[in-house]
């Protein structure tokens, strides 16, 4: 990746804050955010389905898929944030080595 | 606390960086400057698969588009003076947004969202410059199950945000979306898609109103 190509990146990703924070005071309406108070789970969801099934723009299911049932889990089972990482790390690695 | 989580997946970072041939200094620069995980993780995970750099660009910008959006619903937060509002633009990011919004007066998610977006800044920097130094050693980050560090870190974060019946509508359709759009919708696009997740929850909402 040359600097040409991180800086446009850089750029259009502060943009895209600015933007959002700069326009978000006069968007501020109700109806709306309602609609934005969603948008987490919304897209924290696919973030997490794409992070376990996309590789290339292809779906498939690998050692992720026991990462993500681990850290399920382990979030649901209250431990603290660093342990779901290093549990599904620890368990996508074992899988790997196993099959 | 999350801060310091958070600097484990910018090891990963910055190992799958180190990977995909960035050096030190590309890999820092897109950690500070770029400064989104999501982006960052599709736009060296684009270019380790042999992609252009358009196709790296494009894609992960698709996937930064989502910060304007959290940049609306934290601008409440950021009515301030003028260079603080111009570097907390910056931190508007998934888990800044989590925690202010998780939190029940404006008082809270003000300090959760500079603690959060600050801690974060930090560690993942930090993380960044750790990772690509140990991918020199590690090899392939795959073995270490590197790749699944970011996918926990959102299952962590999406905690409080499907503890309501229309959060769940929301958390569940947006993942079909990603899913069923991922063969067809150019790299980055099926991220944006889920946001259509956001009607049939507001659907739902109304309903048990």
């Amino acid at each position: 990746m040359s600097w040409t190509a991180l800086s446009i990146l850089a750029i259009g990703a502060y943009g895209f804050k600015l933007a959002g924070v700069m326009f978000g005071v006069r968007l501020d309406t109700p109806p709306l955010q309602h609609s934005i108070l969603l948008l987490p789970a919304a897209l924290f969801a696919a973030v997490i389905a794409l992070q376990t099934f996309e590789r290339d723009t292809a779906l498939v299911i690998d050692a992720r898929v026991v990462g993500l049932v681990v850290a399920v889990g382990a979030t649901w089972k209250k431990v603290p944030f660093l342990g779901v990482i290093v549990l599904a790390m620890m368990s996508t690695a074992v899988t790997r080595a196993l099959f | 606390m999350l801060g310091a989580a958070i600097g484990v997946v910018g090891i990963t970072f910055g190992v799958l960086a180190g990977a995909a041939g960035l050096g030190l200094a590309k890999a820092s620069a897109m950690s500070m400057l770029v400064f989104t995980g999501a982006s960052q993780f599709a736009a060296v995970g684009v270019i380790d698969s042999g992609g252009s750099a358009f196709a790296a660009v494009g894609g992960a910008l698709l996937l930064a588009a989502r910060n304007a959006l959290y940049g609306i619903r934290l601008s409440e937060l950021l009515r301030t003076d003028g260079l603080r509002r111009y570097f907390g633009a910056q931190l508007v990011i998934d888990e800044s947004t989590a925690m202010a919004t998780a939190q029940s007066s404006e008082a809270a998610r003000r300090g959760a969202f500079w603690i959060t977006g600050l801690s974060v800044f930090v560690f993942w920097n930090i993380g960044t410059v750790a990772g690509v130094l140990l991918g020199s050693v590690l090899g392939d980050p795959r073995v270490w199950g590197l790749d699944a560090a970011f996918l926990a870190s959102f299952v962590a974060l999406i905690g409080p945000h499907v503890a309501t019946r229309p959060g769940q509508v929301a958390a569940l359709v947006g993942a079909a979306i990603a899913i069923v759009t991922v063969p067809v919708a150019p790299a980055g696009a099926p991220i944006l898609l889920a946001v259509v997740a956001i009607g049939p929850a507001l659907f739902v909402e109304r309903g048990l109103r």
